[in-house]
């Protein structure tokens, strides 16, 4: 064919994979939505659950005295011996009252002094309510010691607050497993649907272009957005709240990308034939719903019955958050990891294959 | 030499209840080097049948033959030699213009480089400006970017135009036109007729999924038998009915539409004189009279007694 194109010749060398993995990175950080959604969030998360979690001064316990004139020494007497203690806040009030606020929770206990000297003192408190039976407790113990009880044996006590023990060495490690299903699935599965709604498969699917090079540039990438999330989401764990990793980063480092694997491997799953932004939201939600309440993340996955873990064992979501608190709160070395990194490279492996023979280019 | 696109006895059949036949039997050869439309009301089959060519859906039954290759035999070597653009592809908004021509031009092993690309298609201007601040005109001539990126031989361009602004569509126009002079085969969709007469060598007309009508659109108006179209209004249309002109000489139909008459007459200067005289013998004022060449519309109107636009309405 006779053409005059002075350029139509090899040129350049251009790499399909790192221009894919080069305009997802361009689309990603021209989105600011996107970068508070991945990045601001889980910082939020923390800093929000930091905060309620954080380690109280030593909570105080609200007791009410009953008012009853006939009883002024008694009433006096309890007043004086609570408000010794710090544990203690202590109020007098008539006994409608007392009753009241015990109804509506706001006294963990009533203390109703006898009329007589010599007589009994009542605590009126809801057994079932952990802070009344406590309140119950304590109260007795230093109403029995400030009338003269000697304890016979002697104790000491130590209160444990090292970094490692903490809630928030606990929280940190369950939202970085968080983290990465929420980029995986979101990052992986929101933009694969947006591009099959935007005809952007189909189009790229009229070019030479390899399917391997377009997955794995999606993947490449996800793996990308990953590192600053995981640093602002660590780093500030450790400036804020002083959260440490006791075992080696690199097993950590490890951990991280066979997790981002999973689930991006998840999300590409969960992308490959929904059709709408919003069938993929309400399949990528499904999805993350149980691994969010069952998979430990703001609290242990023991905690549900024993009939139920081996479901819960076999969420990828489980073995990943076991084995980030293992190696962050634990040192825990990575052989010694193995069940839980099989699970994670099973739900990896398993979910690419099937995402590529479901998968649906137009 | 092979033809550009063969396709023979071309059957899409969609499953569903009622299964969709949206295209049935259709033949059709683009030679190498010329500009070839498919010309049809929405939903005739156009892009159905394109999108079979692109390879991007496969065909219930017949015979597809592109640049002289077999989808499911050559698609890599097919993929490399064609340039398309599909009728609705939103490119990345947060992508530049020079970046996605840049991506692109990474899937094909050879090419054009994007600066010229982005000169051929005008967009100098907009090389460095973000693919979602473009007008609707830039977009689609970035998306014809997009489609000659890896210098193709064949570029099937699926509505190129449509829903642009006149100044835009010549734009298009001139592009397609460069493309062409530069001996690339270019099969295009659209329902406008002068679109098609003025940018296509050889038209084929499609409807209900066949082909009804093929060739140059000088050859297809001729084959009217009529060359130019007379249409008039009267001053007092309720009189319009009694009215008797398919006897005139040089006359060779009449069709009376809501409020004005149509005639397809061979020879112009024959027909005019005569209508004119008939028309003062009956009583008849003109309100109005034009005349003009016949257009793709009237052969398509003829062959279906429905207006292109019209789709699927009844005629």
């Amino acid at each position: 064919m006779n053409r005059e194109l002075p350029s139509a010749k090899v040129t350049k060398r251009y790499s399909p994979l790192g221009q894919l993995i080069l305009a997802r990175l361009r689309e990603f950080y021209r989105e600011p939505e996107a970068i508070f959604w991945v990045y601001g969030f889980p910082l939020l998360m923390v800093v929000a659950l930091g905060i309620a979690f954080r380690n109280k001064p030593v909570e105080q316990m609200v007791v009410d005295v009953q008012q009853d004139a006939a009883a002024e020494a008694q009433v006096r007497f309890v007043w004086e011996a609570l408000s010794k203690d710090e544990t203690f806040k202590v109020q007098i009030n008539d006994p409608a009252l007392c009753q009241r606020r015990l109804r509506t929770g706001k006294t963990a206990l009533i203390v109703v002094p006898p009329s007589a000297s010599g007589g009994a003192y009542a605590y009126i408190f809801d057994p079932t309510r952990e802070e009344g039976r406590l309140a119950q407790s304590k109260v007795d113990d230093a109403l029995q010691r400030a009338a003269g009880r000697v304890d016979p044996l002697p104790v000491r006590t130590q209160a444990v607050q090292e970094p490692g023990g903490r809630y928030i060495d606990f929280l940190v490690p369950g939202l970085l497993g968080m983290s990465l299903m929420g980029g995986g699935l979101w990052g992986v599965g929101f933009v694969i649907v947006d591009m099959r709604i935007r005809k952007m498969l189909k189009r790229f699917l009229a070019t030479p272009m390899r399917k391997s090079d377009f997955l794995l540039g999606i993947l490449f990438s996800r793996l990308l957005f990953m590192v600053p999330e995981i640093f602002v989401l660590l780093g500030f764990a450790w400036l804020a709240f002083g959260v440490v990793v006791q075992g080696s980063l690199l097993a950590l480092v490890i951990l991280i990308l066979l997790g981002a694997a999973t689930f991006a491997g998840i999300g590409l799953l969960v992308a490959s034939r929904a059709k709408t932004l919003e069938a993929v939201s309400g399949l990528m939600n499904l999805v993350m719903l149980p691994m969010w309440v069952l998979s430990g993340i703001f609290f242990s996955s023991e905690r549900f019955p024993v009939a139920m873990q081996p479901f819960i064992q076999a969420l990828p979501l489980t073995p990943l958050n076991d084995a980030l608190r293992a190696v962050m709160l634990e040192g825990t070395s990575l052989p010694q990891l193995w069940p839980q990194m099989a699970i994670l490279a099973g739900w990896a492996t398993g979910s690419f294959v099937f995402a590529l023979r479901w998968f649906r280019w137009n | 030499m092979t033809a550009a696109i063969r396709c023979t006895d071309l059957v899409k059949r969609y499953e569903g209840r009622p299964p969709v036949e949206a295209v049935r039997g259709l033949n059709l050869t683009v030679e190498c080097g010329e500009c070839f439309g498919l010309l049809g009301p929405n939903g005739a089959g156009k892009t159905t049948t394109i999108e079979i060519l692109e390879g991007l859906s496969e065909p219930t039954a017949g015979d597809v033959e592109v640049l002289g290759m077999r989808w499911g035999r050559d698609d890599a070597a097919i993929k490399e030699r064609i340039g398309i653009s599909l009728q609705e592809t939103r490119l990345s908004e947060k992508l530049q213009v020079d970046e996605t021509l840049t991506l692109f031009r990474s899937f094909y092993r050879r090419g054009l480089e994007p600066d010229e690309v982005i000169r051929r298609v005008s967009l100098e201007e907009k090389a460095t400006a973000r693919v979602g601040k473009l007008s609707g005109g830039q977009r689609q001539r970035l998306a014809v970017a997009c489609a000659l990126v890896g210098d193709p031989d064949l570029l099937l361009l699926d509505e190129p135009t449509t829903g642009l602004d006149p100044q835009s569509r010549r734009q298009l126009w001139d592009l397609i036109r460069d493309l062409r002079a530069q001996g690339r085969t270019v099969l295009l969709t659209t329902h406008y007729m002068d679109e098609a007469e003025r940018l296509c060598d050889r038209v084929a007309v499609v409807d209900h999924g066949k082909v009804i009508a093929q060739g140059t659109p000088r050859r297809l108006i001729a084959e009217l038998g009529s060359e130019h179209v007379v249409e008039f209004t009267l001053e007092d249309p309720q009189r319009m009915a009694p009215l008797e002109l398919a006897d005139l000489p040089a006359v060779r139909s009449v069709r009376q539409d809501v409020d004005h008459f149509c005639l397809s007459v061979t020879e112009l200067h024959v027909a005019l004189p005569a209508l004119l005289e008939r028309l003062r013998q009956t009583g008849h004022r003109l309100a109005g009279l034009t005349t003009r060449h016949a257009s793709l519309e009237d052969v398509f109107v003829t062959l279906t007694g429905r207006h292109l636009r019209d789709g699927e309405a009844q005629p």
